[in-house]
């Protein structure tokens, strides 16, 4: 599993209990996870891992993410996606981003860019690579704990 | 226990969507991946293709053609593959039941496939196969990169 490097979206001390998660913004036990993950003094780092055929707007969100991110805006984002995951059609992205102040007309374009596709693949195939088979996939402490379990750890 | 690696694949018949037979002579000259599942609809089963679905043309790229095979009957797998929307070919063991599932080794005694991976090479020998410790655990994608 490729540490938490440079490319990371990471927020929490330094120094915190490190847990890297794969997951997806439509993913009800993602948001089950995350509202955990907030309560706890921890150092977290998101990687994309979504899987269309089970939540087919998770690429939408995750390159939603990626553009709100090269405006500086991904964990505001990464919150608005798991704060109100019954709203991930494109009129509520671009909602999100409207109301972060993000410049829209970059938001839409990023969005949809080679770039953000390939930052979005790279992550899901690091996720591969890992052994990541759904999500949420949260490694810590050299462990790893998938779906339920990984919920139930941070409870 | 699975068929091990350096085994001829065994003379089978599984049911492809359109009816047709599915057998040993379909391994031959292409790399094969069956891809053993317990049930169509199962949660964990949906995982577990829909991260494989996502893969399929990085397993091209290597030569390898994947099939998902369970018990069900043919109208359920491709029920199963439309509603999850995936591309992977499903092969049906459902008559005689688990038939090819007990040849390849997979079969639980309670009737259904264990979730296992076989991959078999182009000269239609086992290359690798994998039995999952329990059904509920997935075998990730990166087990079957690692032995094409």
């Amino acid at each position: 599993m490729p540490p938490i490097g440079p490319d990371d979206h990471v927020r929490g001390p330094e120094g915190a209990r490190a847990v890297i998660v794969y997951g997806d913004y439509e993913c009800p036990f993602c948001a089950a996870l995350e509202v955990r993950l907030r309560a706890l003094p921890l150092r977290l780092a998101f990687r994309h891992f979504p899987v269309r055929s089970s939540h087919p707007r998770a690429q939408a969100a995750a390159h939603a993410a990626e553009a709100a991110a090269a405006q500086g805006s991904f964990w505001a984002m990464h919150d608005a996606l798991f704060d109100d995951q019954g709203r991930l059609e494109d009129p509520h992205l671009w909602e999100r981003a409207e109301r972060m102040g993000l410049d829209l007309t970059r938001f839409d374009a990023d969005r949809r860019s080679p770039e953000v596709a390939e930052q979005v693949r790279a992550q899901f195939h690091g996720g591969v690579r890992a052994g990541v088979v759904t999500t949420p996939t949260a490694f810590a402490d050299g462990r790893r704990y998938s779906g339920r379990t990984a919920v139930q750890q941070f409870a | 226990m699975a068929i091990a690696a350096g085994e001829p694949a065994p003379e089978f018949s599984l049911a492809r969507a359109d009816g047709k037979p599915f057998t040993r002579e379909d391994l031959l000259g292409k790399t094969t991946v069956l891809v053993f599942y317990p049930f169509a609809f199962s949660p964990v089963c949906t995982d577990q293709l829909g991260v494989y679905n996502e893969l399929l043309d990085e397993f091209a790229a290597k030569g390898a053609t994947l099939y998902g095979v369970s018990c069900d009957a043919t109208w359920s797998q491709t029920a199963f593959r439309e509603q999850l929307g995936i591309d992977i070919e499903q092969l049906s063991d459902f008559e005689p039941k688990g038939a090819a599932c007990r040849a390849f080794g997979v079969l639980h005694p309670k009737g259904f496939p264990q979730r296992a991976l076989v991959v078999i090479g182009p000269d239609g020998v086992v290359k690798w196969s994998y039995e999952a410790p329990k059904p509920s655990e997935l075998p990730g994608a990166n087990l079957i990169f690692d032995h094409l």
